[in-house]
């Protein structure tokens, strides 16, 4: 953990609010600066009201050429809203939307360079699939032969030339992801718009397509912005991606960043599951917090200076933490408790350890750490938890 | 072999399916297929001046059984000016009512189909709301709106939009305007019925996909209702073709139709077996669009 980092995190410490007023404005987009050159497709203190409800709620980001960017939220989080703004189903309250430069707020949806696969596919039950792929040409008014040639050539893409006459409904759902694939990326568009790509297939095929779509979409190299409520989804395929909640963007990072470094309670428990701690920073020591919720004084890796005696919150991963039979001396940061449940996950195991406070912690246990055990571990058996100073990620928010 | 046997079974004793279809089937052949019969052996036979007014088709004779069928009625029916003019006339008025019912109509159910579920109930009862009044009551309404003095021309002048009054009343802008009045309805129900059902997805993504909005309708809206269109034209222009009641009360002398025609036969004429072969030539003529329509509904069928 760099100390740039925990500057970061330790500038947003403000006691008086929220965090999301920033000199009179609304911004949350602390980790990427506005540079209006570099940015493919800008999103600019965009906002949509429907009647009294707010359902983005001024966003601003931005996505470089070639990115595969994921808005990932839980369902009302706004995400769904700000991606039909982008294709122009709906129409923003106020702010801007531009690719390239240029804006789109007056460009009518069949005009727009952009492209959509929806959530359920909408393949047009009607038409074949080379029909439904071929679809958008037609409207270009391409002529014939090179239509031909380029619906023959993106159905070789997806792989899906064999199937080219039958209908949508004689295709399995990914079959059909193909094809609506295919035909949102026929026109060539700027931006291509995924809607909970996967969300109509069954999860085991799931896997294995969010690499083949992946894979796709890296050949072709076209800009996409993806929603998604699936974190897994966004952690796989995104190359960054920005957490929503309540029409606002909580984080935007790379998946990694964003699941190492969370910036909020929300933002760290939407992606992955974590256990979340609130504590107080100590009067006179600027590196230890007191917490109730594991009883113990807690170390910090660097000092938080200018902080003393506030209240604030703070994350360990239930793979950060290591359960031991005996307290280990060497180890400041340690608790104890009482192992109240456990599951047996496969590659790991889930324990939940109620502490002396009362409080529930996850703890993920690998095999080889159960195998070095004299002892099965049994319901109830007293056992100590330790973590690293570094696995600690502390929010205001 | 005991497999094929078992099957065999299986296909003859009755299934709860094949009781519960024998119920309407043996109604509709009870009273829609022996009415029918008896009309067309009427066709058949020879006027003649008793009760009932025609001879029977079979009769004995020393011993011999002797069966007479008069095709002579079907002849004067088809070569009669009076009978073809009436046919033509009346499928005239069945496909221009149907083809306005439908201009009207579809955008209706259109709206209907796209508005939120409240409003759309709303709507719906106000398109039924008419068959809660009886249907003959609803066409002298009509006469009280459109007649010289109606409703409808005193607004008009009062309104000084006009000064003589409009005759509408005893045309043929009277007779339309009591037949889509009446059929409409009929269109836009079935037409819901498909539209309601159509995902607008599909339309967001034609639009999508580059589509203007009438390019929208045309390549994925109309196709996708197209079986409710069929239904809704079918159920508009077949009783259309027979309607009796509106041209004549809301009609004038040009407006005769076949309904009228039969009428005549029936009961001024009291020539049944004329009006019979009638009947059953305007059967006939109703059966080409049936026929249509069947089969676009199979080829739909096996199409999917």
């Amino acid at each position: 953990m760099d100390n740039a980092l925990s500057d970061k995190r330790h500038a947003q410490l403000d006691p008086s609010g929220s965090g999301h007023s920033f000199n009179g404005l609304k911004q949350f987009e602390q980790q990427v600066p506005r540079d209006a050159g570099a940015d493919f497709v800008q999103i600019v203190d965009l906002v949509k009201k429907f009647g009294d409800a707010t359902a983005v709620d001024v966003v601003n980001l931005s996505v470089a050429k070639g990115e595969l960017f994921a808005l990932l939220g839980s369902s009302g989080c706004g995400k769904s809203t700000l991606l039909r703004m982008m294709a122009g189903l709906e129409t923003p309250t106020s702010g801007r939307i531009l690719i390239e430069g240029q804006d789109l707020a007056q460009m009518p949806v069949h005009r727009r360079p952009t492209n959509m696969m929806f959530q359920s596919y909408a393949l047009f039950p009607h038409m074949s699939v080379e029909a439904n792929v071929a679809y958008g040409l037609k409207q270009e008014r391409v002529r014939k032969t090179d239509r031909e040639a380029r619906v023959s050539e993106v159905l070789e893409l997806v792989q899906m030339t064999a199937y080219r006459t039958r209908k949508p409904h004689q295709l399995s759902g990914g079959q059909q992801q193909r094809v609506a694939l295919a035909r949102s990326l026929i026109k060539r568009p700027k931006l291509l718009l995924l809607d909970e790509p996967m969300s109509a297939l069954d999860k085991k095929i799931r896997q294995q397509t969010q690499f083949e779509l992946g894979n796709i979409l890296q050949k072709v190299g076209v800009t996409c912005v993806m929603v998604t409520h699936d974190q897994d989804e966004a952690m796989t395929m995104a190359d960054r991606l920005a957490v929503m909640n309540q029409g606002r963007i909580v984080q935007i990072g790379a998946p990694e960043k964003v699941y190492e470094f969370p910036n909020c309670r929300f933002a760290a428990d939407f992606i992955g599951s974590t256990n979340l701690f609130e504590g107080r920073l100590m009067e006179d020591e600027s590196s230890v917090l007191e917490c109730a919720d594991l009883g113990t004084p807690v170390q910090l890796q660097s000092n938080v200076s200018d902080k003393q005696g506030t209240t604030v919150h703070f994350s360990i991963r239930p793979e950060r933490l290591s359960i031991s039979l005996h307290p280990i001396e060497s180890s400041t940061n340690i608790a104890e408790g009482r192992i109240e449940e456990y599951a047996y996950m496969g590659s790991y195991t889930l324990f939940y350890i109620r502490m002396r406070t009362g409080k529930l912690v996850m703890v993920n246990v690998s095999r080889m750490t159960l195998k070095a055990f004299d002892h099965a571990l049994a319901y109830s058996e007293p056992v100590y938890l330790s973590w690293d100073s570094d696995s600690l990620v502390i929010f205001d928010r | 072999m005991t497999k094929y046997f078992f099957h065999l079974i299986d296909r003859i004793k009755p299934s709860g399916r094949s009781v519960v279809i024998a119920v309407p089937f043996g109604f509709m052949l009870l009273f829609l297929m022996a009415p029918f019969l008896a009309v067309i052996k009427i066709s058949f036979a020879d006027l003649r001046m008793a009760i009932p007014p025609y001879s029977p088709l079979t009769s004995w004779v020393d011993g011999v059984l002797q069966i007479k069928l008069d095709f002579s009625h079907y002849g004067s029916v088809l070569s009669d000016s009076l009978y073809l003019g009436a046919y033509v006339k009346s499928v005239e008025v069945a496909v221009l009512t149907t083809f306005v019912c439908l201009l009207i109509g579809y955008p209706t159910a259109y709206l209907i189909a796209r508005s939120n579920p409240t409003r759309r109930n709303l709507l719906m009862i106000g398109v039924m709301l008419p068959f809660w009044t009886s249907y003959l009551i609803r066409i002298y309404a009509w006469i009280g709106i459109l007649k010289e003095r109606g409703l409808l021309n005193s607004l008009l002048i009062w309104s000084h939009i006009i000064d003589q009054p409009l005759r509408i009343y005893h045309t043929n802008w009277g007779l339309y305007i009591g037949m889509v009045y009446s059929y409409l309805p009929y269109l836009i129900l079935p037409l819901y019925a498909h539209l309601v059902k159509l995902d607008f997805k599909l339309l967001e993504a034609a639009r999508d996909l580059g589509a203007k909005p009438w390019k929208v309708f045309v390549t994925v809206t109309l196709p996708l209702s197209r079986r409710g269109v069929v239904a809704g034209c079918l159920l508009v222009f077949i009783p259309a073709v027979g309607e009796y009641v509106i041209p004549a009360l809301l009609g004038g002398a040009d407006s005769l139709m076949i309904g009228g025609v039969m009428w005549d036969d029936f009961f001024n004429n009291a020539d049944w077996p004329v009006a019979a072969s009638a009947a059953c030539a305007m059967v006939a003529l109703l059966l080409i669009p049936m026929a249509w329509f069947q089969r676009t509904k199979m080829m739909e069928l096996e199409g999917k």
